[in-house]
């Protein structure tokens, strides 16, 4: 039985607030003791990592990838995605159903997880769509595909915007107890629109998109979930008016809950500069009061998870005049270091930052990962937590570059990965053990 | 002969009024008001910029200010060339960069630029290695049209500082609005805007100007009524419900126009829809109305803008 021994570590667990030095176990992909005595219980032979003192962290689960295979290969194949995961200390994600051909069938459902588990350094989950060729109109068959391991169902970046198909879905979805996650973006609102409509996007002269219409979306959820009862799961919110609209929602009961990405925290809509395409982004970049409401919105709990929103983009489709410009950026390996500022510079402690990256999305994805504990997957991060350097896109393992925080200024950086005891990343090249 | 021998033009490119400081907006239209006069005598042609290739570049169809780039280029006696773009490499799926890449292979002087989106000019200017004059981008900005407004007032009234212009209409689509806006505010004018409230941007009144919803409060002691083109289609979106009602609350009338100084000036960036934005009596009031002005400006202004972005033996082998 293949066994590793990490020594004198940083153990880092939301789960049980654990924040203690020691030594952690893995045998054959699970981990078998943690703690100051582990070593103790180490079997002849296990390979011994030394640590030095940095963090060893549960993987982080990215619950929500922009996955290019199949359909996009040229981009980026599931292969790279994963390696690209790994680098970031990711160990689980979930890829977006807006693939060609879009995941709306339970063959299609099969072919990711077999695929991922052929080609994946890391656990490689996926949401399905939920309503068929993301439409908006006819429900998938969730209950198939759930079972066949969708771990949720979005029409990916498109709004379900019918509410008819809303109540449907959510209503359905709660007869086998399914999550639905919604981009929540009124369409007609949006539509045509590049930028937060205000004074940036007047003196651009870019077609606006209100803030209200993530807040109308969310408002109208929210009462079709107390309507049905069905699980629900808001994506990368990142306006003052939706988030406190959740914030109230949860404190009446409701089974919601909802992420945001790193760019809605860390940047506003000035990054847009002088029509850098690299910050278009759906939702778009928000105005500084807004960027503040997610910072407050991590720190009172509200929001629960933050995924990378990984989209990679090639080149023709970011060097186009900004309105015509694709949507998205690369953001699997730098998720960690962009979350870490949240505890370096706005305050929150470490553990509740690590929450965001694994207890926070594994809850709501129910899945049995995210936290260091006797017989739960080894898979792990080990990163050092204060360790300052640049973000350097030319060195990632993602074959797209679209990314503002390229040469940004982090502080923590990725040691190593573990998925199921063996090492899937690590920074001096080590190949798995 | 050298009016202006030592020129002080801290720019490669004309992307956006917003760049340009009061004294290099004093220096082109001092120089384009030279360029009036050349215009009116009947050998209107020099050598300046003799040799040098000026390429046409318009992604969306116009007439006039086509037109006036190429009489500005060729009274200059550069070689001017539209490059058509219906129907070639450019619509065949060709992207702005690909272009770029053909134009620099053709060694060109300077390239006038009109795209329908906003920031398209920019980055095409970020690409190619010569001249870039934006002749239009999007609802973004259109910087000679301001440039050859401002001309036009300047000679009427003999300054801009402390003058009242009230911008009036579809502020929204405008990049007409936004250049003037800009520069009037540059210049020390005092910028008024005037429009149903579905025809203003957000938070316009951060660019620097009065909002006024009433033509003829918006109206009332202005120095200048600059009216803006409505586009018709815009109707389809419910901006507005008709062109009836439209020109009920905000096409400009004599009556309307009254509000104004007694002196006060009409201008219009053309093409004119009569009846929908403005009355044809008001239009064609050749006491009031600038509108013909505007367009002989026009060259002058394209002529001056070249002239300071080309004609420097310097420039080019800093580019």
């Amino acid at each position: 039985m293949p066994s590793t021994l990490l020594k004198n570590a940083r153990l880092l667990d939301p789960w049980t607030s654990l924040d203690q030095p020691g030594d952690l176990l893995a045998i054959d992909g699970r981990i078998a003791a943690l703690g100051p005595d582990a070593a103790a219980s180490a079997p002849a032979g296990a390979v011994v990592i030394d640590c030095a003192g940095d963090c060893l962290a549960p993987g982080l689960v990215d619950m929500r990838v922009g996955l290019s295979e199949p359909g996009h290969e040229y981009l980026e194949s599931l292969a790279i995605s994963s390696q690209a995961a790994a680098a970031g200390g990711i160990t689980s994600l979930v890829g977006l159903p807006g693939t060609d051909p879009v995941l709306d069938d339970v063959a299609l459902v099969e072919f990711i997880t077999r695929r991922a588990a052929k080609v994946g350094l890391v656990n490689i989950y996926a949401f399905a769509a939920a309503t068929r060729g993301l439409r908006g109109e006819e429900l998938t068959e969730m209950g198939l595909m759930a079972a066949a391991g969708a771990l949720g169902f979005t029409d990916g970046t498109r709004a379900i915007a019918d509410a008819l198909v809303m109540r449907r879905a959510l209503s359905y979805a709660r007869t086998f107890d399914l999550l639905i996650v919604q981009h929540p973006e009124e369409p007609r609102l949006a539509a045509g629109g590049a930028a937060t409509e205000g004074e940036i996007a007047t003196r651009l002269g870019l077609p606006g998109i209100p803030a209200a219409a993530e807040l109308i979306m969310i408002e109208r959820d929210l009462r079709l979930v107390e309507l049905t009862g069905g699980r629900y799961h808001a994506a990368h919110v990142s306006t003052a008016g939706a988030i406190d609209a959740l914030r109230r929602g949860k404190k009446r009961g409701l089974p919601v809950t909802c992420d945001t990405a790193p760019p809605y925290f860390a940047l506003n809509e000035t990054a847009i500069g002088e029509y850098r395409s690299f910050a278009k982004l759906s939702p778009p970049l928000r105005a500084e009061s807004d960027r503040l409401a997610v910072v407050e919105g991590i720190r009172d709990g509200t929001i629960d998870a933050v995924a990378s929103d990984h989209r990679p983009r090639d080149q023709d489709a970011k060097r186009q005049p900004y309105a015509s410009a694709a949507c998205g950026m690369v953001g699997l390996e730098t998720l960690l270091p962009l979350c870490l500022a949240l505890h370096h510079d706005a305050g929150l402690p470490l553990l509740k930052v690590l929450r965001l990256l694994t207890q926070g999305p594994a809850d709501i994805l129910r899945l049995p990962v995210g936290r260091l504990a006797v017989g739960a997957p080894a898979d792990l991060v080990l990163f050092d937590l204060d360790l300052p350097w640049r973000i350097d896109a030319k060195s990632f393992k993602s074959k797209a570059r679209n990314t503002l925080f390229d040469g940004h200024p982090v502080q923590g950086k990725v040691r190593r990965t573990f998925v199921a005891g063996r090492i899937a990343f690590s920074e001096n090249g080590e190949s798995a053990l | 002969m050298d009016i202006f021998p030592a020129r002080p033009f801290p720019h490669r490119d004309l992307l956006t009024i917003d760049r340009l400081s009061a004294a290099d907006i004093d220096l082109v239209l001092d120089l384009a008001q030279t360029y009036v006069e050349q215009n009116r005598q009947d050998d209107k042609k020099r050598s300046l910029l003799r040799g040098r290739t000026i390429v046409n570049l318009f992604f969306e169809t116009s007439t006039r200010t086509r037109t006036s780039f190429e009489l500005a280029g060729k009274r200059l006696g550069a070689d001017v060339i539209n490059m058509p773009t219906d129907g070639t490499s450019v619509k065949k799926g060709e992207t702005l960069l690909d272009t770029a890449t053909t134009l620099n292979a053709m060694h060109l002087d300077a390239l006038v630029v009109r795209h329908p989106e906003s920031g398209a000019v920019q980055l095409l200017a970020e690409k190619v290695n010569c001249a870039v004059i934006n002749g239009g981008d999007g609802t973004h900005e259109h910087p000679t049209q301001a440039l050859l407004d401002a001309l036009a007032i300047r000679r009427r009234k003999g300054r801009l500082g402390g003058l009242i212009v009230a911008i009036c209409g579809d502020i929204l689509h405008s990049r007409v609005a936004r250049s003037n806006i800009a520069l009037l505010n540059i210049m020390g004018a005092r910028v008024r805007v005037v429009a149903p409230r579905t025809l203003l941007p957000a938070e316009i009144e951060r660019l620097g100007v009065e909002v006024f919803h009433d033509m003829r409060r918006g109206l009332a002691d202005a120095d200048i009524v600059m009216m803006l083109r409505l586009q018709t289609e815009r109707m389809n979106s419910n901006f507005f419900p008709s062109i009836r009602e439209y020109f009920h609350y905000f096409g400009l009338d004599a009556e309307k126009m009254a509000r104004a100084k007694p002196d006060a000036l009409i201008m219009h960036p053309g093409p004119i829809n009569r009846g929908v934005e403005i009355d044809s009596a008001v239009a064609d009031d050749l006491d009031r109305s600038l509108i013909r002005e505007q367009v002989e400006m026009g060259v002058a202004i394209r002529m001056a803008c070249l002239d300071l972005l080309l004609h420097d033996p310097g420039r080019r082998n800093a580019i």
